[in-house]
């Protein structure tokens, strides 16, 4: 019971914290309906999110709510990886992260669609449509920054490059994750790893990117060691119920 | 029953029922409790509380009280929405989803097959894949140069 409370958080956080960090750019996208798709895609992941939480929290028990799981745990706790806890430094770069984390989002949507979890597998299925269309989206963007101006191209490789280095955590197990992968619930992630990094890759070279050969990679956002970005996520996040307890809408 | 349920509209799109829109999946008295089974369009979509409040008011102006379920499985599917919604959707000026194929092609591939709700002309180019709402795309006429939403097709 454990693992899977842990482990759907392990899912659900990356979906929390990117669509906070996609929030963050409601009224300041670069252009009107660059602005709307960021914030509608935002949306998606909050209400895939929210769908996680209250299952967990029936798990919980205790009288728990979704909103336990959103705003009052400590950093230690959020199990999301450090790719989507990046900042919105630039279009680029947001569109970079975006599209990093969209190609491993639907290939874990796919499997997880399969789950006999019940729940996860209903999740996973509405999740897959609305995650299709955010892939499209940030491919799309990646190939018309990446084969645009000599200056976008040069600001997309240069978001590609600094992000590959979080790509690798994204397929590093957890415990929870190998417990439940054990049972036959949750999905063995390292199955998709190589098939990830060739649609990336394919992306980038039709965008005249090149494909970074770093192979220097950082992770410890999924075991709770966040970067230095993540408190100031939470203050945002958790202001409201951290300084009015239990205040509703 | 249905006369209540229908009194329901969709805040986004006030002409459609939500009878129309397909999201009430099952609504059945039991003891004098109306139970409803409501799926939501999309995932995050922030109608789905209104609609949800909106049900129980409706059923407790007679009387009677509401409780409402969110069911995700089977997911919702654009092909819910009835044919009258879909007429009182393009009379409202929001282009009706396409089939799965072409609405790909329309999305992705700069087809021009979405036809324009206010001069019918298929002279149309895409805006934004994402619109007013999550479940709309922006398009535009090139024929009476209005903008206009159309409703994805989601399945
Ligand atoms: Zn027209």
């Amino acid at each position: 019971m454990s693992n899977l409370y842990n482990y759907i958080l392990t899912i659900a956080d990356n979906s929390l914290i990117l669509a906070q960090r996609l929030g963050e750019l409601c009224g300041h996208g670069p252009s009107l309906e660059t602005d709307i798709a960021l914030t509608n895609i935002s949306l998606d992941l909050l209400g895939q999110t929210r769908s996680y939480y209250q299952y967990a929290a029936k798990l919980k028990g205790e009288d728990k709510t979704e909103d336990d799981i959103a705003f009052l745990r400590i950093e230690r706790e959020y199990k999301n990886c450090l790719l989507v806890e990046q900042p919105n430094t630039h279009f680029g770069y947001t569109i970079g992260r975006q599209f990093l984390f969209d190609v491993y989002h639907l290939m874990l949507m796919e499997k997880l669609q399969n789950s006999p979890d019940e729940t996860l597998s209903a999740i996973a299925k509405k999740g897959i449509k609305e995650v299709s269309y955010h892939k499209r989206f940030s491919s799309d963007w990646v190939k018309r920054l990446g084969d645009g101006t000599e200056e976008s191209n040069q600001k997309m490789q240069e978001a590609i490059n600094d992000l590959w280095r979080f790509t690798d955590e994204l397929f590093f197990m957890t415990e929870a994750e190998k417990a439940m992968a054990k049972e036959g619930i949750g999905i063995d992630v390292s199955t998709f790893k190589e098939k990830y990094y060739k649609e990336v890759s394919e992306v980038l070279k039709e965008a005249t990117l090149t494909v970074p050969e770093n192979k220097y990679f950082t992770k410890g956002g999924k075991e709770g060691v966040h970067s230095e970005h993540m408190g100031y996520i939470l203050a945002d996040l958790q202001y409201m119920q951290r300084t009015y307890p239990n205040m509703q809408w | 029953m249905v006369e209540t349920l229908s009194s329901v509209s969709d805040p986004e799109i006030p002409v459609l029922t939500v009878l129309d829109l397909g999201v009430i999946r099952e609504a059945i008295e039991k003891d004098g409790i109306i139970y409803i089974k409501l799926t939501p369009t999309y995932s995050g979509c922030p109608a789905m509380d209104v609609i949800g409040d909106d049900l129980k008011k409706a059923f407790s102006e007679i009387g009677k009280q509401a409780k409402v379920e969110l069911v995700l499985s089977p997911a919702w599917s654009s092909d819910w929405i009835s044919e009258e919604g879909l007429q009182k959707m393009e009379e409202y000026g929001i282009a009706r989803p396409l089939s799965e194929s072409n609405d790909i092609d329309v999305l992705l591939n700069s087809k021009k097959l979405v036809k324009c709700p206010q001069c019918q002309s298929t002279n149309t180019h895409l805006v934004s894949q994402f619109g007013s709402t999550a479940c709309k795309a922006l398009f535009k006429c090139d024929d009476c140069l209005e903008p206009f939403d159309y409703f994805k097709c989601l399945k």
